[in-house]
């Protein structure tokens, strides 16, 4: 009977059919894995970066006790400058007064493994507030680097039992370290920090929007409002979709030999190298406000030339706000792929090793991710951490910045 | 001066301009026996402070460029220039130390510098009263010939349209400038590569090898062989890294065009975007700090003992993940564009969802996929941090994934950070491979774009 009412349903056709539909339970999950994947791969590198670089924000410092009623050290008066101050500090000797001390608390062994600038933060200190000196108090000041490796189970063999001791003795800990977000780049891990890099970075995005965007909304405006479809027009075009797709290292090569030989003495300064990203950032700001651009509704134009609007005044009163949000939104994008650009800027000089941080657009910097790509060049165990917080620095920068474009595109897209 | 003195010396009288003629603006109005004029008061106020301002910050900015060449001939001409030494670079040298502490920014450590501060200071303050003057009279002379146009009958605003849409015309011509200004650069570099190292040699050679420290004028023409870093830039680029990223660029498209639904794809999408977001340092470093070790460690546990933590297929691995996002959404662009009748009469004969993707609308999305592609690769072999801090720097010509192996973009960065001297070859052999670098990559995109045109055209 069934036969009769579904002839094709034989016994072979409904294994073909338990296969074919095997093949499609497959393929979806296949794709559903594809996705998987790459999302683990990115929660992966994401948390992996954070557990590393939590650490980064610690360092690993020593507890020392001094008591200055012991020692007659005086401030020279109120109000006098700081570094002034530091000095006379030092011609005092502190610096043999905090030695002493550390040997008192830590022992031989130990005192030898403070680091050899921890008296300037114990100066900083007494500067920032002068009634220590008539007071005993506990000072943390960071351990030497090797210390540092070695309270990590690592690095120099010799050290670690004195590592152990002091641990045990609570007189040496992993402790936070605010100082990493206010110091620049220095050669011992413990004492480095981000802000030098960071500021460097902040000059330099000044630059690249200052320059980039209002070249790339002009430009999109006129491509866009003006343009006559003719030769030029396509040129325009054509330049503007190949510089969007041109390696970023291209544009680190045409800082090199154009920017570079018209102003040679301003190697890793953040003017060149915003000058190079502005060149970079361009295209995408111009691509980007084409299409928001294109999407303001043409009634809006032609009512405002019906009463009488000029072209230009169209376009400057009506069609450039409403597409603003749309243009921001590409610009910031645009700017947070500028910020994580590291190659163009190693073109330039911005590889160099600043220890201070810059104090304007032509003093020599450098920025946030060239300044990971330095840190993961160096031996020092101290510095495998200290590369991890400052992504998450540079990360946290791309989130606020990605988050933002995204605000902005929610808040304000227009359906027309 | 400084740029901000600068600005205001300008702005200031054309700010003077601005009030002036607004002033005028409103007269006319008042007097118009109509009540109405051919401008609005703005109108008049912007076309004279734009007359007043452009003219004197165009002259200010020459002047700027100029200044220090006539300050410094001014001081060789003087008396105390003529005890100087003939040798040039020693001269400068001096000179330079006077200019700046003339300026205040320098101390001074030669002595035959300390009688040049004086004339230095002299001539800068002149030629800084000069280009005062000179730029007020500019200044001066566009007022006069702004308000001699101003009159009732003058039609400022489209005066003043002509002006904004030249700024429009040059805005745009500076992408046309940039392009140029690549293209002359890398290529009169690359010329002058080419006059101490035989291009075919470059192009083909097998053994890569520059000295920087080397002499210059005694070049080796054997040790500038590209082909290894052509190839490792491939090998990495569009072997290994399309391996990672078109099935899973591909497959995850396909997921999100044809399976997820709409709240999924909301979510989905953006976070897979994500992975196009991070910068190439990150993944640089996670690649160096994380893939590269566990990819030898897995290496020497298979047995191959001379596994390197650099290798090729850990850049490649992370680059290929790098790229999947930008894989995905062409894909998704090109798939969504096929029309749905073709999906629908698939799935009216009975083909399952993935016979129909397999057999109609990849197929069909096919030129699409592969412009997607094109431009993927396009991206990967410009990529610099992930292969210079994961591939090493070895020029291998081997197509062993576990060797390290080097790239174009590494050899970039390795030739210009160095401390090799400009006129160096191997500084040079730099622009040479950027040159071939951008050429491909430009190649690669003309084609891509072409063969999308075409594919759109097909179901329009």
């Amino acid at each position: 009977m069934s036969d009769v009412i579904r002839p094709t349903r034989t016994a072979a056709f409904e294994t073909r059919l338990k296969k074919r539909y095997a093949a499609e339970r497959r393929f979806k999950a296949m794709g559903l894995g594809a996705i998987l994947f790459s999302l683990l791969v990115l929660v992966f590198l994401l948390v992996s970066m954070t557990i590393n670089g939590f650490g980064g924000f610690q360092r690993a410092e020593l507890a020392v006790e001094i008591d200055f009623t012991q020692n007659a050290i005086t401030l020279p008066s109120d109000n006098v400058q700081p570094d002034v101050a530091m000095r006379s500090l030092e011609l005092q000797g502190l610096s043999e007064i905090v030695a002493f001390n550390a040997e008192r608390s830590l022992g031989a062994d130990g005192a030898e493994q403070l680091n050899p600038h921890a008296w300037r933060l114990v100066a900083e200190q007494i500067v920032a507030d002068p009634d220590i000196l008539q007071s005993s108090k506990t000072f943390h000041l960071p351990a030497s680097k090797n210390l540092a490796t070695a309270l990590g189970k690592d690095g120099q063999v010799d050290l670690q039992p004195l590592a152990q001791r002091l641990a045990g003795e609570g007189k040496l800990a992993d402790r936070f370290d605010p100082g990493f977000l206010a110091r620049a780049d220095a050669t011992d891990p413990q004492l480095v920090g981000i802000w030098g890099a960071l500021k460097g970075s902040i000059l330099t995005m000044i630059v690249t929007l200052a320059l980039a965007f209002p070249i790339g909304v002009l430009a999109a405006l006129y491509l866009e409002e003006f343009a006559a479809k003719n030769r030029w027009t396509e040129l325009i075009e054509v330049s503007i979709n190949n510089l969007a797709a041109v390696p970023s290292i291209i544009f680190g090569l045409l800082g090199l030999a154009v920017f570079l030989t018209i102003f040679p003495n301003m190697r890793s300064a953040p003017l060149i190298g915003g000058l190079t990203l502005a060149l970079m950032t361009m295209p995408v700001i111009v691509i980007s406000g084409r299409n928001a651009i294109k999407a303001v509704p043409p009634s809006i134009r032609d009512g405002a030339l019906a009463v009488g609007a000029s072209p230009v005044q169209v376009v400057f009163h009506h069609v450039l706000p409403l597409a603003l949000p749309g243009i921001l939104t590409g610009t910031i994008i645009g700017m947070a792929r500028a910020l994580g650009e590291t190659a163009p800027l190693l073109m330039i000089g911005m590889r160099a090793f600043v220890a201070n941080p810059p104090d304007g657009l032509a003093s020599p910097s450098t920025v946030l991710p060239v300044q990971i790509f330095l840190w993961s060049d160096e031996i020092d165990r101290g510095f495998v951490e200290r590369t991890s917080a400052a992504i998450i620095v540079l990360l946290m920068f791309l989130l606020v910045m990605n988050g933002l474009a995204i605000y902005l595109r929610n808040r304000f897209e227009k359906k027309w | 001066m400084s740029p901000a003195i600068l600005l205001l010396l300008a702005l200031g009288p054309g700010l003077v301009g601005w009030l002036v003629a607004r002033r005028r603006g409103w007269m006319f109005l008042r007097e118009a026996p109509s009540g109405r004029a051919s401008a609005l008061p703005t109108h008049y106020a912007w076309y004279a402070a734009l007359w007043i301002a452009v003219p004197m910050l165009l002259f200010l900015l020459v002047w700027n460029l100029v200044a220090p060449d006539l300050i410094r001939q001014t001081v060789l001409a003087s008396p105390a220039a003529q005890a100087l030494p003939d040798f040039a670079m020693q001269r400068n040298a001096i000179l330079s130390e006077a200019q700046a502490a003339a300026r205040g920014t320098g101390t001074i450590f030669q002595p035959q510098a300390q009688d040049l501060v004086e004339p230095f200071r002299e001539a800068i303050a002149r030629y800084r009263l000069i280009g005062i003057i000179v730029s007020l009279l500019v200044g001066f002379a566009g007022a006069v010939w702004a308000f001699l146009r101003i009159k009732p009958d003058f039609r400022a605003r489209s005066s003043i349209e002509r002006g904004v849409l030249g700024l429009l015309v040059l805005a745009s011509l500076v992408a046309i400038l940039t392009t140029l200004g690549i293209f002359i650069s890398l290529v009169f570099e690359t010329f002058r590569f080419f006059q101490m190292v035989n291009p075919l040699e470059f192009l083909f050679g097998t053994h890569w090898g520059p000295d920087p420290m080397s002499r210059a004028d005694v070049v080796d023409s054997s040790r500038y062989g590209a082909l290894p870093l052509f190839w490792g830039t491939i090998f990495i680029g569009a072997i290994i890294a399309m391996l990672v990223a078109i099935p899973l660029g591909l497959m995850s498209a396909v997921y999100l065009t044809q399976y997820a639904n709409p709240q999924m794809r909301k979510w989905l999408k953006p976070a897979l975007e994500i992975l196009a977001g991070v910068p190439t340092v990150v993944y640089g470093y996670f690649a160096a700090l994380t893939v590269g070790p566990a990819i030898r460690d897995i290496a020497v546990s298979v047995g191959i003992s001379n596994a390197s933590s650099e290798s090729a297929l850990a850049a490649g691995l992370v680059m290929g993940i790098m790229i999947i996002p930008f894989v995905s959404s062409m894909a998704d662009d090109s798939i969504a564009a096929v029309p749905s009748a073709m999906r629908d009469g698939s799935l009216a004969l009975g083909a399952t969802t993935n016979e129909t993707i397999g057999r109609v609308l990849i197929p069909a999305a096919l030129p699409g996929i592969v412009a997607g592609v094109m431009l993927a690769i396009s991206r990967a072999i410009g990529e610099t941090m992930i292969v210079v801090m994961a591939a090493g720097a070895a020029a291998n010509l081997s197509a062993n994934p576990l060797e390290a192996m080097t790239t174009v973009t590494f050899q970039i960065v390795a030739m210009l950070t160095g401390e090799g001297s400009f006129d160096h070859p191997a500084t040079l052999s730099a622009f040479a491979l950027g040159f071939v670098l951008f050429l491909i990559t430009l190649a690669l995109n003309f084609i891509a774009l072409r063969v999308v045109k075409r594919f759109r055209e097909a179901y329009e």
